[in-house]
């Protein structure tokens, strides 16, 4: 490989050969052979708009359309319960309020009475709160949770007219939500 | 005195006011569903659909924007100069209107001319009203009183006069090869063969000379958005700015038809004889499509470079076209 510039690598042994790239120059511009060029590129681009038209559009027309996530998406908070026995999952020890970095969520644990359990702890959460106008979506809250209580949703659509409406209740994020997320397909 | 093409017959005054009226309504049909055409495919050719919501397919979309400039201030400058601002807008339209009647439609069938009128002097006549568009053009500009605009203005000056040689020249071999300046006669005289084939060039060169007469890309300085806010338009608002709008696309016909009409044959085609408008409509449409796919596809030029393309390439290559017809016109 030697450059065309005199340029000797071997020269200069703090670079790699490998490292020395020729610099790919086109011809001069002007005169007939440019005139045969230009004309010629022109074609060539003709040929290339030409190719995408025939390719079709790739928009997503999104109110009607959407994007497909992925499994792991981290969208909208769920809390869930147990399917067998329906008694929630979240016994109220608040350790995702503390991994939580923007401090959104709010906690207030109560004592389980016998015969009106909630939990299936010895506590349950008596107020759950996410401020999802604070929530930064880092599912640390997820990871901290030692029983699987709350997960991020697929949810994305979450625009509101009001601050107030986006404190979403232990009620709110309990209930089955709409599935408006499509998922991505294996393979997508 | 020389006669320059045959008048054959004289038509009645109703017919030509009938016939105005059609050419009129045809063409100003078209021309809305042309700016859309033009905004899906350069959609299209970008991976996007383009307008789709207004109507059936965006097909109500020209509806919309004329009603958005209609409604909106038609606003004039403190040191404009009233009635030239006025005045800039306008010329173009007419101007525009005047050479859409020199387009050929058709032959004469049963004593109507399929034209709003056979000039004898045909092209001639297509460069003097084309001129008086620029004049709405540079006044627009000038009268302004804004640098944008002045300096489009300018531009476009500079840009007429260094294509309008070229696009002359290039019609001159065709106007050589059929011995006549009348439209209808030019057509008469591809019957054999279209221009397109022994005039080849002149064809390419007028095509490139119409992209910079009608202020398209890549030759759009006068409006080069980029440097110039949007050339001798940037003080117009509502619909002054919207005709100007409306002439760019009335031109992009204009110049299709003339060039349908001298290189590819015009209203010739297979079919019977009431076919031969939507021949020349087809032809033109055509042409329409290459306009706004070479928009789709090329940049704009540099200032110096449009220069150099005009005069050192297409007019040394549009005079080697006269040279070599004209010797091979006398050696036939």
């Amino acid at each position: 490989m030697s450059a065309g510039n005199g340029f000797d690598p071997k020269s200069a042994p703090y670079l790699d050969s490998i490292e020395v790239v020729e610099v790919q120059r086109g011809p001069e511009p002007g005169g007939v052979g440019g005139v045969y060029r230009a004309f010629g590129e022109t074609l060539r681009g003709l040929k290339t708009t030409m190719a995408r038209l025939i390719e079709g559009p790739m928009t997503i027309e999104y109110p009607e359309e959407k994007t497909p996530v992925y499994p792991r998406f981290r969208g909208r908070h769920k809390l869930h319960k147990f399917e067998d026995t329906g008694l929630e999952k979240c016994v109220g020890c608040s350790l995702c309020a503390a991994a939580c970095p923007a401090d959104c969520i709010r906690v207030v644990a109560a004592e389980n009475i016998p015969g009106e359990r909630v939990s299936a702890g010895e506590r349950f959460a008596a107020v759950y709160e996410i401020n999802l106008s604070r929530c930064i979506f880092c599912g640390y809250c997820e990871i901290a949770c030692p029983f699987d209580a709350i997960t991020m949703g697929h949810d994305y659509e979450m625009a509101d007219y009001d601050r107030r409406d986006l404190i979403f209740t232990k009620e709110m994020l309990l209930a089955e939500s709409v599935e408006r997320t499509p998922l991505k397909s294996e393979g997508e | 005195m020389l006669p320059f093409a045959d008048t054959t017959f004289a038509e009645e005054t109703w017919i030509m006011v009938v016939k105005s009226i059609v050419i009129f309504a045809v063409i100003f049909g078209i021309l809305p569903i042309l700016t859309v055409v033009e905004r899906k495919l350069i959609g299209r050719f970008q991976h996007r659909y383009g307008p789709n919501r207004v109507g059936p397919y965006g097909l109500l979309q020209p509806l919309a924007d004329v009603g958005k400039l209609i409604s909106k201030e038609s606003f004039r400058p403190e040191n404009a100069t009233k009635t030239l601002f006025i005045l800039g807008p306008l010329l173009p339209v007419l101007a525009g209107v005047l050479s859409l009647a020199i387009i050929p439609w058709g032959d004469v069938q049963g004593g109507v001319g399929f034209y709003g009128i056979d000039v004898p002097i045909g092209i001639l006549y297509f460069f003097a009203v084309g001129s008086i568009a620029f004049y709405g053009l540079l006044l627009g500009g000038w009268s302004s009183g804004s640098k944008y605009s002045l300096l489009g203005a300018m531009r476009s000056a500079a840009q007429l006069i260094s294509y309008e040689v070229s696009m002359g020249l290039a019609l001159l071999g065709v106007v050589m090869m059929s011995g006549s300046l009348s439209l209808v006669s030019i057509v008469h005289s591809q019957g054999e063969m279209w221009f397109i084939v022994p005039q080849l060039v002149g064809f390419l060169i007028f095509m490139l000379a119409g992209f910079a007469e009608t202020n398209r890309t890549p030759f759009d300085m006068p409006e080069a958005d980029a440097e110039l806010v949007q050339g001798f338009m940037t003080e117009y608002g509502g619909m002054r700015f919207g005709s100007f709008l409306l002439v760019e696309y009335m031109e992009i016909l204009v110049v299709s038809g003339i060039a349908a009409a001298m290189f590819l044959g015009g209203w010739m085609g297979p079919g019977p004889s009431w076919l031969d408008p939507i021949w020349m409509l087809t032809k033109m449409l055509g042409l329409v499509l290459v306009f706004i796919w070479i928009r789709a596809t090329l940049p704009r030029l540099r200032y110096d470079q449009l220069m150099t393309l005009g005069w050192k390439i297409l007019l040394p290559l549009a005079t080697l076209n006269v040279l070599v017809t004209a010797i091979l016109v006398v050696v036939w």
